[in-house]
């Protein structure tokens, strides 16, 4: 089998266990205090890549598109087994919607050049869209395959997956390239060998620009964006309830099914 | 951009039946359509919906039962199962034959695949999963309002200078639209042109998922579990809980993020929405994230051992105490009520 080129699509978010706070006054999100992570979803489709590597061997590149500091995001998937890193930045994405995004990361997609899968989370965890995948496969016109649990390579230019959907599970087979986003049940991301790591830290990564994947750069950050986020506020969601207190459970307990009972809940 | 006029809604068509997403895209979709037909000093904007799959035709009146006043049917035997790339060309091809101002879908796991690809088509924007939509009565615009940044804010967004302005809608938020059998209108059948069905794609078969033994989705009742569950073996506690009960089990991100319980089970805004008649919360502290997807529950009952918890701003019911000590208990009442009633 020829060898496999792979590319990985990896996200720095902010670390999604932290609540972020926001400025009630000014509408600005406090991010300062907020660690920057993978995106989760992301080192289970980085692992999938690894597994096909390891199997039948394969090529794989990562692309991150971010600020110089996501540069971190592809240190860390060259320590995890990543033989390329490539990182999409330049002033003019900021502010890109999934559009925009989109459109940016299938030009640089497309500077790499050979592909025959490729392969990101099904969201990410800052976003919460999960569009990005599918318009990605519109912009270079190859099929997607969403919310996939499980893939095999059925022979080097098929794959068979499985997609869950609502109900159960859909089992799918596409001809390469496709574009295939993952869902966390797929596989168990590994950690990183201190060979890995030492790896890393002199890796190069190349950074590219807009000019140099050929995109005008009003054709992405928020002026080829065509949505506008016009306000932002936190998120208050109020009812009145009675609380009590614990300290005499079975009290508690009392008044919980005596006030299920008055609503017939019970 | 004038040229574009009327809301087209996405039906849902699955396992021979429609979708009840689809009544409610429908019923949101008649709110907008009639706001946009006020504000251009007519009785309503025209309300479309597409209707995609193999053996749906009969359906289509079903829909403007519902409030559509012109269904578009594509009916194929190549429509039979969801293919991203056949469904979207087809849904763009009636986009462009129709031109509507506002397209929406729901956010499934169909709406939330295909609707991208449609955008990236028709190069405009698509915000997703939405949990509110109006229209602005000044620049009559789409405003759509979703959870962000992890579900711990909500942002505005507009869609100013594309069509159509696209948005997917966060299932069980609206209510289905009404039934009504003197509503008349318009079915138009869409010959397919053959590129539509070009696709790499082939569907092999369809595994039903037996675990879940209740769909939490359209349960009465929900018990979910959380962070403060603390360990694996202690979510049999709201499995026994959820039993007495006769209801459903759903669990909070973190507990799904420990791998205490599948991700079919999880509620919030990275998992399933529900808004069943009672929802038990325990050791939910109640991020954002999970209470967007429980927060139009008739009745939220919380139990949480911190009194600060978010959760209990939005409960009807709180006990601020150890779940450990309190779920045997509850238990033991409820059983010892059944038996009394029996």
């Amino acid at each position: 089998m020829a060898q496999l080129k792979i590319i990985v699509l990896m996200k720095q978010v902010p670390d999604p266990n932290v609540e972020v706070e926001i400025d009630e006054k000014t509408g600005v999100i406090k991010r300062e205090k907020v660690e920057a992570v993978v995106n989760p979803l992301d080192l289970h489709a980085l692992e999938e890549a690894l597994r096909i590597k390891e199997k039948y061997g394969a090529h794989v590149t990562v692309i991150s598109m971010g600020p110089p500091m996501a540069e971190a995001v592809l240190r860390e998937a060259i320590a995890l087994g990543a033989d390329r890193a490539i990182l999409l930045s330049d002033r003019a994405l900021a502010g890109s919607d999934t559009l925009a995004t989109s459109y940016a990361l299938s030009k640089a997609i497309e500077k790499v050049g050979e592909y025959d899968l490729i392969l990101c989370g099904l969201k990410a965890t800052d976003g919460e869209t999960g569009q990005v995948g599918p318009e990605i496969s519109s912009f270079l016109g190859i099929p997607v395959l969403t919310y996939i649990s499980k893939l095999e390579l059925k022979d080097s230019r098929t794959i068979v997956a499985e997609r869950i959907v609502e109900g159960g599970y859909q089992i799918v087979e596409a001809s390469l390239p496709a574009i295939v986003t993952v869902v966390r049940e797929i596989n168990e991301p590994r950690l990183p060998t201190l060979r890995g790591k030492i790896k890393a830290k002199s890796a190069e990564i190349e950074t590219w620009t807009v000019a140099d994947i050929g995109v005008d750069p009003r054709n992405v950050g928020l002026e080829g964006s065509p949505t506008r986020v016009v306000k932002v506020y936190s998120a208050k969601i109020a009812r009145r309830g009675r609380i009590v207190g614990g300290e005499d459970p079975e009290k508690a307990v009392d008044e919980l099914i005596k006030f299920l009972m008055e609503r017939g809940l019970i | 951009m004038s040229e574009h006029v009327g809301v087209l809604t996405v039906s849902e068509f699955r396992d021979g039946s429609l979708q009840p997403v689809s009544f409610e895209l429908l019923n949101v979709g008649r709110k907008l359509a009639d706001k946009l037909g006020k504000l251009a000093d007519k009785l309503g904007a025209k309300l479309m919906t597409v209707l995609i799959g193999y053996k749906v035709k009969e359906h289509a009146m079903e829909l403007i039962y519902r409030g559509a006043d012109e269904v578009y049917v594509l009916d194929d035997k190549r429509f039979k199962d969801f293919i991203a790339e056949t469904y979207a060309n087809a849904i763009v091809h009636v986009i462009k034959n129709v031109k509507p101002e506002i397209v929406v879908a729901s956010a499934t796991t169909t709406g939330r695949t295909v609707m991208p690809k449609v955008a990236a088509m028709l190069r405009t924007g698509l915000t997703a999963d939405c949990t509110s939509l109006d229209i602005d009565p000044e620049d009559k615009m789409l405003v759509q309002i979703r959870p962000a940044i992890g579900g711990n804010v909500m942002a505005t967004i507009k869609t100013p200078r594309h069509r159509p302005q696209m948005a997917t809608l966060r299932p069980k938020i609206y209510r289905e639209a009404e039934r009504d059998t003197s509503r008349s209108g318009k079915i138009i059948e869409v010959k397919p042109p053959e590129h539509i069905f070009e696709t790499r794609v082939k569907v092999l078969g369809f595994r039903r998922d037996l675990s879940q033994e209740i769909d939490i989705e359209k349960a009465d009742i929900v018990v979910a579990g959380g962070k403060g569950l603390k360990k694996k073996e202690n979510f049999d506690l709201i499995f026994e809980l959820a039993k007495v009960l006769g209801g459903a089990v759903g669990a909070s991100r973190a507990a799904v993020d420990h791998g205490w319980i599948p991700y079919s089970h999880q509620i919030g805004l990275s998992g399933k929405t529900v808004s069943p008649r009672l929802y038990i919360a325990v050791g939910i502290s109640g991020a954002i994230q999970h209470l967007a997807g429980m927060k139009t529950s008739e009745t939220v009952v919380a139990i949480n051992n911190d009194p600060d918890a978010p959760i209990f701003k939005v409960c009807d019911f709180g006990i601020v105490g150890d779940l450990f000590e309190i779920l045997p208990i509850l238990m033991e009442k409820l059983k010892r009520l059944k038996e009394g009633k029996a």
